[in-house]
């Protein structure tokens, strides 16, 4: 602020190495804390000059000018894009060719800030040649180095779909894919955020993604005891099950929901949240993929997530799930309401139903899964509970259930009238000629008129 | 009138005989349709019978669909096994490093503070005359040897940023410069030397005589020794390896002047040296001549086998 900038541009340009590096050194920091900084730095015209001289200078000055690079580059897209316009990528990509893994480190993470932005920066670090030079990073014996380009390449991927056919065309799966087993959590984090990154576009690139052998070592990650390895081998397994019933039958066959279940009970909070889309994303291809989600008691976990969890969207999620759990037959209705988990779901989509704009989200998701579960829901002891608190819309769904399984059973028959079910229904008031009319008279007209009296 | 009666007779049986024809055609039609209808009812029995058959068998099995849950459940149970065994494993691995950094810090404490070990006379505070055995602690005291002070670490100024990095060992070095002599000192009285020259004096460096540079032993001695070794190290054959030993040889013979005539090489010089005239031989045999015999002459080109040459 106190034209610090200005004193340090002409030492950058000083004839002793140390002091070049020294200056560069502390305008990397200044630029790193601030984004005004940043702007400053940007504004000082200092960019130019660093990158002008770069290919010739030892590495300790490349170091220093790629850590600038990057501090300038984090903070928003346009400072990004005022560092692709004074050519820099061409000099970072060149600090990539070096041989000390400290320059490629500096280097590949500078690249990694640009394209965090968005896709016409990432297009740009592309269209400059880094993504074989990463690759060519991660194989690289440097944990270090291996974890930033990782890191790089999850950034690049993630924009779109051509972006990411790019970093598998060079050949990053099989590379990547190799380093899941490896022991460093971090490293870990990374190279599975790269591969959901990749898989999460289209079919065809989760499909390579698979043939690279994940399965079952991706499951060993799931057992980490980092959270975020945990959160990201869930991801991974969440995009990949998105797209096609086959890929969701291949994990089911590998043992995917199993070691899902088991990573949904074992965590807390928003790592959970992948775990969950997963098993939605699975039981709602099908009903038979949602049987077999049943089968590894995929149901409790999901209803422990319902009630512990305080944040809406996970609350959303685990709704959202358990209503693609149920909605396809009466068996998976019945797997569903046996966990006693309607009322919840009622109480939820009560609680939330006057608030703002997340929480209206999560009513949506918990209206529709009560509506399919309850669709197809004939065990009626868990219905129950549900006709004295539930309001009008919920209600007609509700009736409209007994009506249909009501006249077909004795037993339950006898039962709606033991539990106070039938005084109930005739405490409610409905339009003559609506359906939900229509529903009572039906169930009237199953009992004798004393009774209904 | 009996015309008109006849032709009424006549168009009435003709009227008769083309309803009786289309009669029979509609009952055959009728006839044939009932058939095709009770067909084709039966037709639909037995597709409805086996459409219900072919679904349950192939496209809706129960019971595959049945042995499928089965086996994804029993699948399940290997898989959270084998996860449950690897993350047991992980702990183990983690408690392990744990308890040996514990070992570790607890030698290290034994070895400073090596000097509380319990001597004859004097029982040191873990061996304490009212404990029935002396502490663990005591024997690690021991075990241990004690610890030398380790020399200062110097920290360089830019400890921080560049230790960071993997491969940078040394942070990048000022030029030196040659120690300046303190400034605005006031020149001490008396009659003292100049600072300078004093320091100049004391930190000159060492220039030895090429005597002493030199070792004791003559050079020329150690390099004769030093050869001597070399070649009892290296020779391992007697001959030296040659390629092919006559490949290189293509050089033509030039035969001498002297002995050269008109039909070739004469063979005086090579075949025989002076006349011969046997009936003046003493013994019948002529000269022959003797030479000592150089072992190592006879030996060219015999003692190995005649392969590799080239012809």
């Amino acid at each position: 602020n106190s034209g610090v900038i200005s004193l340090l541009k002409p030492l950058l340009l000083d004839v002793v190495p140390t002091i070049q590096q020294t200056a560069a050194l502390a305008l990397g920091k200044l630029a790193n804390y601030n984004d005004d900084l940043a702007e400053a730095v940007v504004k000082g015209d200092i960019l130019p000059q660093l990158v002008c001289s770069l290919s010739e200078q030892n590495r300790f000055y490349k170091k220093a000018a790629a850590f600038v690079l990057r501090g300038v580059g984090k903070h928003s897209p346009q400072l990004a894009q005022a560092i692709v316009h004074c050519g820099a990528l061409e000099m970072l990509v060149i600090c990539l060719e070096d041989f000390d893994p400290g320059v490629k480190e500096a280097a590949s993470w500078a690249l990694g800030y640009i394209a965090r932005h968005n896709s016409e920066l990432s297009q740009a670090v592309v269209d400059a040649g880094a993504v074989p030079l990463l690759v060519l990073c991660i194989q690289e014996p440097e944990i270090a180095l291996k974890r930033i380009a990782a890191s790089t390449l999850s950034d690049i991927s993630k924009h779109s779909p051509e972006l990411a056919q790019t970093v598998v065309d060079a050949g990053a799966i099989a590379h990547l894919a190799q380093m899941i087993l490896n022991p460093d959590a971090k490293l870990k984090r990374q190279v599975l955020s790269a591969l959901s990154q990749i898989a999460k576009h289209s079919v065809d690139l989760a499909e390579l993604v698979v043939e690279a052998e994940i399965f079952p070592v991706v499951l060993t990650c799931l057992k980490d005891s980092d959270e975020y390895v945990k959160k990201n081998g869930a991801t991974l397994i969440r995009e990949i099950a998105k797209h096609t019933p086959e890929l969701s039958q291949l994990i089911v066959n590998a043992g995917g929901v199993a070691a899902v279940t088991d990573c949904i009970g074992s965590c807390r909070g928003t790592v959970r949240l992948p775990g969950i889309m997963t098993l939605g994303y699975v039981a709602a291809h099908s009903e038979n993929l949602s049987m077999a989600v049943i089968v590894s008691k995929g149901i409790p976990p999901l209803c422990a997530c319902l009630i512990e969890e305080h944040e809406d969207h996970i609350k959303a999620a685990a709704a959202w799930a358990l209503g693609q759990v149920g909605r396809h037959t009466p068996e998976h209705a019945h797997a569903v309401a046996v966990a006693n988990v309607l009322p919840t779901l009622l109480a939820m989509y009560m609680d939330t139903r006057s608030s703002e704009d997340l929480q209206m989200k999560a009513s949506i998701f918990t209206k529709k899964a009560l509506k399919n579960i309850l669709q197809k829901c004939t065990h009626l002891p868990a219905l129950e509970p549900l006709l004295h608190d539930a309001p009008p819309n919920i209600l007609k769904h509700i009736v409209g259930q007994f009506s249909k399984v009501l006249p077909h059973d004795s037993k339950a028959r006898r039962l709606f009238v033991t539990t106070g079910g039938l005084k109930k229904v005739q405490e409610i008031k409905a339009e003559p000629g609506s359906l939900l009319q229509e529903y009572i008279n039906t169930i009237n007209n199953c009992y004798p008129e004393e009774i209904v009296r | 009138r009996y015309l008109n009666k006849m032709v009424i007779f006549i168009q009435k049986w003709w009227r008769g005989y083309r309803s009786r024809r289309y009669f029979r055609k509609t009952v055959e039609t009728a006839y044939f349709i009932m058939k095709m209808n009770f067909y084709n009812e039966m037709a639909v029995r037995i597709q409805k019978r086996w459409r219900g058959y072919y679904v349950r068998k192939y496209i809706h099995n129960y019971y595959a669909l049945k042995k499928y849950l089965e086996a994804i459940s029993v699948n399940n149970e290997i898989v959270r096994n084998e996860l449950q065994e690897y993350a047991e494993m992980k702990e183990n691995k983690e408690k392990r490093r744990d308890l040996e950094k514990k070992e570790k810090e607890k030698e290290y404490q034994a070895r400073k503070m090596h000097y509380l070990l319990s001597t004859k006379q004097i029982a040191g505070i873990y061996n304490s005359p009212f404990r029935k055995s002396p502490d663990p602690m005591e024997a690690l005291l021991r075990k241990s040897k004690p610890l030398c002070h380790r020399r200062q670490q110097t920290t360089s100024p830019f400890a921080s940023e560049f230790y960071d990095w993997p491969t940078c060992r040394r942070p990048p070095t000022f030029s030196t410069v040659q120690p300046l002599p303190p400034i605005g000192r006031q020149k001490p009285q008396g009659p003292f030397r100049d600072t300078a020259e004093v320091l100049r004096q004391r930190y000159k460096p060492l220039e030895p005589t090429l005597r002493v540079a030199a070792t004791i032993n003559s050079p020329l001695e150690k390099a004769r020794e030093e050869m001597k070794r070399e070649e009892w190290r290296n020779r391992i054959h007697d001959n030296e390896f040659l390629p092919f030993s006559s490949y290189h040889k293509n050089r033509k013979y030039d035969p001498s002047i002297h002995t050269s005539g008109k039909y070739g090489q004469e063979t005086y010089g090579t075949k025989h040296f002076r006349e011969v005239q046997p009936k003046k031989w003493v013994a019948g045999k002529d000269f022959q001549t003797v030479l000592p015999s150089i072992v190592l002459f006879e030996k060219f080109g015999k003692t190995y086998s005649r392969t590799g040459q080239i012809v």
